[in-house]
């Protein structure tokens, strides 16, 4: 359960139907909801980040917001002050992101569990104000953000909310593929190596140092990445779109989803961005209802209670347990 | 030199509510290994409940105590319920339940009371008696109280029985529950008393920072500071380091060049630099681990 998914029949079928809906969905479907998926695969990036920081490495980080606007940000800086063009961006922001996730992760070295969640707790608070910061005006626009024209479309028989949506389909499936064949490399089994038994793994010569700020490193990049596809999404980056909230997002939909799993973080973004849509719905219905955030937070609440391993996880327990009720 | 005195004087009456709250914060910890992360949005809202008892017409010292006294309750209450069920499920879980509790508690209160800015009235009178041009009433007032607080904390940690038996649950869980304390409970005490701690510190900084949904965020970072720079293991400890925060805080707004814009990133270094330097803190104990 704690090791991702062998490659089995099932789940080639699974991953085969999933593609073909994810290509077929735009065409199903009007612009605005398409641009609601490629959200939920903006945020279900980061997201995957995240598994694999604390799902698979151990690493706890309520700050991912940081890294998210770290993404955001630079894309966004790279095409309204450089001129570049928006794919040539994404690279450029991932890189970076990298490098603060490589950074901050240094220090977290010497953090263990509460004291790391602490740290990042830290960082997602002041994160906004940083990016206010006078003196990066001129590059972060300050108060007001940097307005990022929406990516002119690949070919031109789709709209630019298509066009968009491949982009992120595309990211978003190869950035599984990787991150599977990243955990079942002798890298991967380091990682979980370090989160199960620390003082084993560095016994057996893994360069734990290494590994970790690493995996901080990897887990930004895939934050950037969907920061910056978000960018692209709502065509605006503000510093307070950034605010410890947007943490919470990531880390609530990676638990929803199942934090331990590569695809339970698909989950977890089409809950973050169609949950409040259908609480909103429920609230016009039955108005003495709180508003949906507050439901939310209860409802967190339940779920850790009650299906501690996300949706992903709870399926795949459903599995197993199902099979060795056939099997007798 | 005038200048200076000032901003260590302002610097203090704000260091002090970083005090009650980094001391919230220590008691939590204390009692059962936890950051609360709500902790800021729990003193927020304990501000709205003294705001709504003063909209009713109460005197601002009955509203303030009427506050207190239901933060006390609702800490109890939380722990019982939400707490005490992920006593010993995985750090990542206990960290969920903190973050769901801010999130109700934020949005509740944006929904109750709207996420408009109000103005809170100061619990102190707009003069002593006396005048001075080093310090503001208000601030005056905050020093005074949280040193009564603080005072009335420790005598009850010192010379109650009920104080020795919280610090005996804390120190030595199972010793305790041999002698017949009800550890639990103390636990929930703990909650309790430092749901209305940061209440008092809420209700202090809300005339300052006016009262918003949002008001206790920056705050919660100064009282996390706090405690970790005066040793999260040392309730006097994180009193000083409430203090310490807040007047370096005022000296670097004051004295660095845009060092007012960047109070919460400083607070982000000085968390990083304590936890990485001193992770004891410098009252704290050293903790040993045994591998």
């Amino acid at each position: 359960m704690d090791r991702p998914n062998p490659i089995t029949p099932g789940l080639l079928i699974g991953f085969a139907i999933a593609v073909a809906f994810g290509i077929a969905l735009p065409h199903l479907v009007s612009d605005f909801i398409t641009y609601q998926f490629t959200l939920a695969m903006a945020w279900a990036i980061a997201m995957l980040g995240l598994n694999v920081l604390t799902g698979y490495n151990g690493q706890f980080s309520i700050g991912h917001s940081a890294f998210f606007a770290a993404g955001a940000y630079s894309a966004a800086i790279f095409i309204d002050h450089f001129g570049w063009g928006p794919y040539e961006a994404i690279v450029a922001a991932a890189l970076i992101s990298f490098v603060f996730g490589f950074l901050f992760g240094l220090p977290a070295l010497r953090l263990e569990g509460l004291y790391l969640a602490l740290a990042t707790f830290a960082l997602a608070v002041a994160t906004p104000q940083l990016l206010k910061f006078d003196a990066f005006e001129h590059w972060t626009g300050g108060v007001q953000g940097i307005y990022v024209p929406k990516p002119d479309p690949i070919v031109s028989s789709i709209s630019a909310d298509q066009s968009l949506y491949y982009v992120a389909l595309f990211i978003i499936l190869s950035l599984m593929v990787i991150t599977w064949c990243l955990l079942h490399s002798r890298s991967g089994r380091a990682m979980m190596a370090i989160r199960d038994n620390p003082i084993a793994a560095k016994t057996m010569g893994i360069n734990t140092p290494l590994v970790k700020t690493t995996t901080f490193g990897i887990s930004a990049m895939y934050a950037g990445i969907g920061g910056a596809l978000f960018t692209y999404a709502s065509e605006f980056v503000s510093p307070d779109a950034f605010n410890f909230f947007v943490a919470v997002y990531i880390l609530v939909g990676s638990v929803v989803g199942g934090i331990v799993s590569i695809p339970g973080a698909i989950f977890g973004g089409l809950f973050i961005v169609f949950m409040p849509n259908f609480a909103q719905d429920i609230r016009l219905a039955y108005e003495w209802l709180p508003p949906p955030w507050a439901i939310f937070g209860v409802f967190l609440i339940l779920i850790i209670y009650f299906v501690p391993f996300g949706v992903w996880g709870s399926l795949e327990r459903l599995i197993v347990w199902t099979k060795r009720k056939v099997s007798g | 030199m005038e200048l200076f005195l000032q901003l260590t004087l302002a610097g203090l009456a704000i260091g002090s509510i970083y005090s009650c709250v980094a001391l919230s914060v220590v008691m939590v910890y204390q009692a059962s290994d936890h950051f609360n992360f709500a902790q800021g949005e729990m003193a927020m809202f304990s501000t709205y409940i003294a705001w709504t008892f003063l909209g009713m017409g109460a005197p601002i010292w009955l509203s303030f105590v009427l506050a207190v006294a239901l933060s006390f309750l609702a800490g109890v209450v939380i722990e019982r319920l939400l707490v005490k069920p992920v006593e010993d499920a995985p750090i990542l879980n206990q960290i969920m339940v903190f973050i769901g509790l801010l999130v109700i508690f934020n949005n509740m209160a944006g929904w109750i009371w709207e996420f408009t800015i109000k103005p809170f009235p100061s619990l102190f009178p707009a003069d002593f008696g006396f005048k001075s041009s080093l310090i503001g009433p208000h601030h005056m007032g905050v020093i005074g109280l949280t040193l009564l607080v603080l005072l009335l904390v420790f005598c009850f940690f010192r010379f109650t029985r009920v104080g020795l038996a919280m610090r005996a649950a804390a120190a030595n869980p199972d010793s305790a529950r041999l002698v017949g304390v009800s550890v639990g409970w103390m636990l929930a005490l703990g909650w309790g008393l430092a749901a209305a701690i940061g209440a008092v510190g809420g209700i202090l900084v809300a005339p300052i920072v006016y009262l918003e949904p949002n008001m206790m965020a920056g705050v919660l970072l100064y009282g996390f500071a706090g405690a970790l720079l005066g040793g999260i293991t040392s309730p006097g400890g994180a009193v000083l380091g409430g203090l310490i925060i807040g007047v370096l805080e005022n000296w670097v707004g004051g004295y660095v060049p845009g060092g007012s814009e960047l109070k919460l990133t400083f607070a982000l270094i000085l968390i990083i630099a304590v936890l990485l330097f001193k992770p004891a803190g410098l009252f704290g104990r050293v903790v040993v681990k045994r591998v």
